[in-house]
């Protein structure tokens, strides 16, 4: 008796021996765990190579004149910097990452709903990755379209605009069928007596970015596979000689890529709330709020693509229209950061590396977003359209929104994940410094952008030197920073101390399971609470 | 959703259904012989849009299917009809 009461030894997701062993147990996985961390893996890797030609650029730019490349080289890798920060590192980014590995966990689910979906997206995702890489390395040069592939330069130019064009075309297909795959595991698969209202935000976040992968991928998809015909066959759809319009080119890039931005940034969102009531033991301020400023944001942010174009050409009409829905797009977001800031307010702040994360983030994103509104308003956007005011804004809503928010997210869980804990010093060092390096980096870039510095020039007048300098080196400082950072990471997962199940004292369901969690999240029956951030 | 109950009654209105669809089908060709000018386009996908309904309606299973779920199709056409006619606010002026 006392046998079959005798539990047999708990094995996590990490240990479990499924069909097949050693390397294919991950290649062949259906976990959405182990999917995850593919993810991440190939996510770091990819950022490290965007961000080494992101500092080979600080380096030609740090003096006027050719210092360390041709041109045309120049052209080629702000293009592929580009593409691949964009398309590989934060468009899948923290939903394939954290959303694979936590969503299901945060709804009470064994894994999403179509475990090999999952895997198939996966497949696809490094399919593209390889496709997009390869683009590079092929006889006619890697493309210098920059990772906008405007018409009808993109449809003239003899470098390898087909290839980079299809990868992204494969790549967005991978983003479509997670999309997919999220939407149904949250409607399908939430533990019972989980409603909609009951679900951490992070999920409600990943359920707006879902949506709006689902919806607006398509039309890029579309998009390039008709650049690509036109430049076979010379079809003319961006072609005025041929009836054609380069402007309609932009407008369907950008019904997508507004809508991309916010397939980045809604993740972040999700994450910093989650992070900011378990650093200051409060129940979150403004749940629904929060959950359905998610869904206004995805909503509203599908008709404001046009502010990518008022110089482009388009009608006085259009201009006004689209200048207005952006100032629109802008409450939501602020609904979410003043939220946030009532959160904190009378908590019991604990400033553990994840909450460090957050806090910066509110700062940048802040930043980004303000910016976005100068960008926003017709008369400025006319003044620093392609100057590096434009480069300062998004680094300041990507990297310093969806970048910081990753590192903070995987310094909140990966004593889940891991079920180590890393060395809090060195990542609050680490911490530091990539902040300052941030900001020594991008912040120039504002002033001599309003001063008239060009975005995706190589060359300069010597009027820009002084915040060319002190951006490249921010730009040494950042990596110095992230080098450490991921060092202390890499260590802490694999040999840290063992972490608790619970560390950060959270309430949402992931804590309340072992860590690293089982193959199936949950062995035991689990209680749902009607909020999820209920701390007493 | 426990929705494999609909499924037995199906048959007999999917064949209907089909019929429906071959007619609009039919008419959508006949209808281009008369001389409607600018509103041959609309009356296109006017029937159009009624064949696309009535596929979603019944082959693709909405009419079965939480109103949740149908609000949501519903908002997506929506959203879309709003994009091409924002976009065709710098078209129409331009
Ligand atoms: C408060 C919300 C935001 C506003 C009002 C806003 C506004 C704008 C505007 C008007 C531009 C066009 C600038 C120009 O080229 O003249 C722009 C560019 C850009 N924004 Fe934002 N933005 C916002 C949030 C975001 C977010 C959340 C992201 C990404 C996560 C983002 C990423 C970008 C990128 C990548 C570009 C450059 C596009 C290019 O290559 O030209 N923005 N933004
Ligand atoms: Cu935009």
């Amino acid at each position: 008796m006392s046998n079959d009461k005798e539990k047999t030894e708990y094995v996590s997701y990490l240990e479990h021996q499924g069909k097949y062993k050693g390397i294919f147990s991950w290649i062949f996985t259906m976990d959405h765990k182990r999917i995850g961390l593919l993810y991440l893996y190939a996510i770091v890797a990819l950022f490290f190579v965007g961000a080494i030609m992101g500092l080979l650029m600080r380096i030609e730019l740090i003096a006027p004149g050719e210092t360390i490349m041709k041109p045309q080289t120049y052209n080629g890798i702000f293009t592929v910097h580009g593409i691949i920060m964009i398309f590989m590192v934060v468009i899948p980014g923290l939903s394939v990452v954290f959303g694979n590995f936590f969503l299901p966990i945060l709804i009470g689910a064994k894994d999403v709903a179509f475990p090999k979906l999952n895997r198939f997206s996966w497949w696809i995702y490094i399919a593209g990755c390889i496709l997009a890489v390869a683009s590079q390395f092929m006889k006619d040069g890697p493309p210098d379209t920059g990772w906008s592939f405007y018409a009808p330069y993109s449809t003239s130019t003899g470098t390898n605009v087909i290839m980079a064009t299809f990868a992204a075309f494969v790549l967005g297909f991978s983003s479509i069928l997670t999309g997919l795959n999220f939407i149904v595991t949250i409607h399908q698969l939430r533990a019972p007596g989980m409603k909609f209202f009951n679900m951490p935000l992070f999920s409600w976040a990943i359920y707006a970015t879902a949506w709006t992968q689902l919806l607006a991928t398509p039309i890029v998809g579309i998009t390039l596979l008709m650049l690509i015909a036109e430049r076979l066959f010379g079809i003319g759809f961006f072609n005025p000689d041929l009836g054609g319009d380069p402007v309609l080119f932009e407008h369907l890039f950008w019904i997508y890529s507004h809508p991309a931005v916010y397939i980045m940034i809604l993740p972040a969102l999700g994450i910093i709330t989650e992070i900011i009531p378990t650093f200051c033991q409060k129940k979150i301020y403004g749940y629904k709020a929060i959950a359905l400023s998610s869904l206004a944001i995805a909503g509203v942010g599908f008709l404001v693509w046009g502010h990518h174009m008022f110089t482009s050409g388009m009608s006085n009409q259009a201009r006004w229209f689209f200048s207005l829905l952006t100032f629109l797009v802008a409450v939501p977001s602020a609904i979410k950061v003043f939220n946030w800031l009532a959160t904190m307010y009378k908590g019991s702040i604990d400033m553990k590396p994840p909450f460090l994360y957050a806090l910066a983030f509110i700062f940048l994103f802040t930043i980004g977003g303000t910016t976005g509104l100068l960008l926003g308003s017709i008369a400025t956007n006319v003044q620093v359209h392609d100057t590096s005011f434009v480069v300062a804004h998004f680094h300041y809503i990507i990297f310093g929104g969806m970048g910081f928010a990753f590192f903070g997210a995987i310094h909140y869980w990966l004593p889940k994940m891991y079920g180590r804990m890393y060395n809090m010093r060195i990542a609050t060092i680490a911490w530091g410094i990539i902040f300052v390096g941030f900001n020594l980096l991008y912040f120039p870039q504002f002033i001599i952008g309003m001063q008239g510095m060009p975005r995706r020039y190589f060359d300069y007048l010597p009027q820009f030197q002084t915040g060319q300098v002190i951006s490249t080196i921010g730009g040494f400082i950042l990596i110095i920073g992230t080098v450490i950072m991921v060092y202390n990471l890499i260590k802490g997962a694999r040999s840290g101390e063992p972490a608790p199940a619970n560390p950060w004292h959270g309430s949402t369901l992931e804590w309340q399971i072992p860590s690293p969690p089982s193959l199936e999240n949950f062995d035991e029956a689990l209680a749902i609470k009607s909020n999820p951030y209920d701390y007493e | 959703m426990a929705n494999n109950v609909s499924h037995i009654t199906e048959y007999k209105v999917l064949g209907k259904v089909f019929l429906v669809l071959l007619f609009l089908t039919f008419l959508t060709i006949t209808v281009t012989s008369f001389e409607l000018a600018a509103f041959s386009v609309t009356v296109a996908l006017l029937i159009a849009g009624v064949k696309g309904f009535m596929i979603l309606t019944y082959f693709m299973h909405l009419k079965y299917e939480s109103l949740l779920l149908r609000i949501l199709v519903a908002l997506i056409f929506v959203l879309y009809a709003l994009v091409v006619l924002i976009t065709f606010i710098d078209y129409a002026y331009r």
